[in-house]
């Protein structure tokens, strides 16, 4: 018989209660520790995502493969195709006939082709009409696309401005001067860190705590602690703490060694990392006991896991694309993905400082996620007993 | 019995247990499916619907005409004028704008001389990528803008004018890019999750025993094992292909035989991977855990969000052992630009080198385990 919500039980005797819920601790402490592979996700898995965005993955392009055609090589031609060969962000291949790096477009070997025209020459010794540079870019990868346009055009602006300024004639080329603010050296991984350590949240929080649950269901060891005179606050409360311990222990890894060996900024305060993790964290483990208790299956629940958890985080959580650059429906999707109130307020205690007006009202909200998960998870799992 | 009809029924017996349970039946479909079409929507580079903040302390006409040109591109959703420094300084704070604009009291009087004139963004640089973008479309606006002025005044200079061509995807439409890679990221989760929980399923229930004494020898129970997966892999390519071309309309160009062709054997690879974290783990919790230990860095390591040249040499030399990484190419190349036979061949043999190292490794390591 199950002793689920009677109140009289739960007041009877607190002492004993805490007795029982430090030993259902213990237990899940002891699981934790025997099955390496939880240990794997909460402590190597943030390192091996740090060291990839550390080391390799990012989206600011440097040496990008880029063809330029001169159709007729004069001075001038010749002069802008060197200003290409020294910039840092393209690597060359030079020919005479565009036929033969059309094909390597194809092929992807370059990512564009910049025509300069047999008529450069002579377009600009004329006044009046400026002659024409034609880029060819590899359209299936846009966003590669737009940064070698923009690159080209860059390379060319600056060339001419160098060659008016050589002529001592006075050029009305003159642009933005921009800062960025929090991220002065304009590093990806300043901001991809931060996202990290959310997936890796994530990651511990729904999907280990939906694995471990669901687990239980599975093999029937559910409705036997049930059955034994645990609360059902004792038992949710056993489950889910040694998770939110090793969610912040992950965590906490992580910010080490984003820190002191990627030389990630740290501008806020330890405090406050703590306060928005931890309040992440409830809203997570409360989606993974719900999970676990609609899929009593690991299969279903991991796969639930990755789909309402990990995925909205690395997708759906502005963490590498921008929200309001989505389509109006799937903007409100991300306002239900708990990831979307936390990736802003942790890239603002990295890079930014405290700004407890937002990491208030970003708390709030995933706290109110955990209530809304918890209370659900817990009709579910009534219903079941019952 | 003789072998292919014990094998046969041994595939049959592995897809009833996948396919018997309508809720497993339903995460093997729809999961795959919702991700395609939302985050074919939802992942993007593209920047748009950005908040921007003026401060203008030039005031003059030039400046005027400047903040009216920005409000006037579809990329800016709204552009909120402000007066006091600190005002622009909370708006980037509190993410109310991305950016801020602050044009400067010489600014007018700059252009209307033809000194050079320009103006300064701040950005917020918690969001590096979207931000230097927004910066590159306001330069191109004050580009323009100076170069018209400065037409006005007949003072043009020949600076030489860049126009671009898009091929394969003329309006650099985010989702070509996104949906081919979708389709190919999505296959491999499948596969390898499937795979990897097959035979620690088992395991945990104590039925691999059971299978172990039944007259199947190791190398039907591998192929048992290995041709499911790869069956509900190739039937998710169809689905997906299916909805990226009908509901996404997403452009197909190549040879659909060229992609069974390369998918069988990209399947094969990954199938063999998740055989092998299979035989390395005693429990279902630890082969999803090792499957995600796997996906994650073989996604990011892929080409798939992010271009491979981007990355330091001996990290690209590593992502040539992931299958991943050599089917993306054949993907989007027969999807956005109708790639031919000996393309797809050159980036299939890389793969057919992949499954045999994987699935030969998964083999002696089961044979192993099974001893």
């Amino acid at each position: 018989m199950s002793t689920l919500d009677s109140p009289g039980e739960r007041s009877r005797s607190g002492r004993a209660g805490a007795r029982r819920l430090l030993a259902l601790m213990r237990k899940e402490a002891i699981q934790v520790v025997r099955d390496p592979s939880s240990i794997l996700i909460a402590l190597v898995m943030p390192l091996i995502l740090l060291f990839l965005f550390g080391y390799g993955v990012n989206l600011d392009a440097s040496h990008t493969r880029l063809g330029v055609v001169l159709e007729a090589p004069g001075p001038s031609s010749r002069d802008l195709a060197a200003a290409f060969q020294a910039s840092p962000y393209f690597a060359v291949r030079l020919a005479t006939d565009r036929r033969e790096l059309e094909e390597a477009l194809v092929a992807g070997e370059v990512r564009g082709i910049v025509v300069v025209p047999a008529t450069f020459e002579a377009g600009l010794r004329r006044r009046g009409r400026a002659p024409e540079v034609q880029v060819i870019v590899d359209g299936s990868d846009p966003n590669t696309a737009a940064l070698v346009q923009a690159y080209v055009q860059g390379v060319v602006s600056s060339w001419s401005a160098l060659r008016a300024a050589e002529a001592g004639r006075r050029s009305s080329a003159a642009g933005v001067a921009d800062r960025l603010w929090f991220n002065a050296a304009r590093t990806s991984e300043n901001f991809l860190v931060p996202g990290s350590v959310a997936i890796v949240m994530a990651l511990v929080g729904t999907l280990l705590t939906a694995l471990v649950v669901a687990r239980e269901w599975e093999r029937g060891t559910m409705e036997a602690l049930m059955a034994t005179p645990v609360t059902a606050v004792e038992l949710i409360l056993g489950k889910l703490v040694p998770y939110f311990l090793l969610g912040l222990a992950s965590m906490t890894v992580c910010t080490l060694f984003a820190v002191f060996l990627f030389g990630v900024p740290f501008r806020g305060s330890v405090g406050a990392l703590y306060a928005i993790s931890a309040a992440f964290l409830v809203a997570a483990l409360g989606q993974g006991l719900l999970i676990s208790a609609a899929a009593r299956n690991q299969l279903i629940a991991s796969q639930l896991a990755l789909l309402t958890s990990f995925l909205p985080m690395a997708l759906l959580s502005g963490f590498l694309f921008e929200i309001g650059s989505m389509p109006r429906v799937i903007q409100i999707v991300c306002q239900l993905v708990p990831g979307r109130w936390l990736v802003p307020s942790l890239q603002t205690v990295f890079l930014a400082g405290d700004l407890w007006p937002l990491f208030l009202r970003n708390m709030a909200i995933l706290l109110l996620f955990g209530a809304f998960f918890l209370a659900l998870a817990v009709r579910l799992m009534r219903r079941r007993v019952a | 019995m003789r072998l292919e009809s014990r094998l046969v029924s041994l595939v049959v017996k592995e897809l009833l247990v996948l396919l018997r349970d309508p809720r497993s039946v339903f995460v093997l479909v729809t999961p795959p499916l919702v991700q395609l079409i939302v985050f074919a929507f939802a992942a993007t580079l593209e920047v748009k619907n950005v908040h921007l903040v003026v401060l203008d302390r030039d005031e003059g006409a030039a400046g005027v005409e400047l903040v009216r040109r920005i409000q006037g591109s579809t990329t800016f959703s709204s552009v909120v004028p402000v007066h006091r420094p600190e005002e622009l300084r909370a708006a980037i704070d509190e993410q109310r704008a991305i950016a801020a604009i602050q044009i400067g009291p010489g600014f007018s009087s700059d252009v209307a001389a033809g000194r050079p004139a320009s103006v300064q963004v701040l950005l917020d640089g918690r969001r590096s990528n979207a931000a230097q973008i927004v910066s590159g479309y306001l330069a191109e606006i004050l580009a323009d803008f100076l170069a018209e002025a400065s037409q006005r005044e007949h003072r043009a200079a020949t600076v030489p004018r860049v126009v671009a061509r898009n091929w394969f995807n003329p309006n650099l439409i985010f989702r070509w890019f996104m949906v081919p890679g979708l389709v190919a990221m999505i296959a491999q989760v499948m596969g390898v999750i499937v795979t990897a929980l097959s035979v620690a399923r088992e395991r945990e229930l104590g039925t691999f025993d059971q299978l172990m004494v039944s007259p199947l020898r190791t190398h039907e129970i591998l192929l048992g094992k290995m041709l499911p997966p790869v069956l509900i892999g190739l039937f998710d390519v169809t689905l997906y292909l299916v909805v990226a071309v009908t509901i996404i309309q997403v452009p197909f160009r190549g040879s659909l035989l060229l992609l069974y062709g390369s998918s069988l054997f990209f399947l094969a690879a990954v199938v063999g991977i998740g055989l092998f974290i299979s035989s390395l783990s005693s429990t279902q919790q630890q082969a999803i855990l090792g499957a995600v230990l796997f996906v994650t860095p073989a996604t990011m390591l892929s080409g798939f969000a992010t271009p491979i040249e981007n990355m330091p040499g001996w990290l690209q030399a590593v992502t040539l052992i992931n299958p991943l990484r050599h089917f993306l190419v054949i993907a989007r190349g027969l999807f956005l630009k109708g790639m031919t036979l000996e393309a797809v061949v050159a980036n299939t043999v890389p793969l057919v080198l992949i499954a045999a190292v994987t699935l030969t490794t998964a083999a002696w390591l089961f044979r192993r385990r099974m001893e």
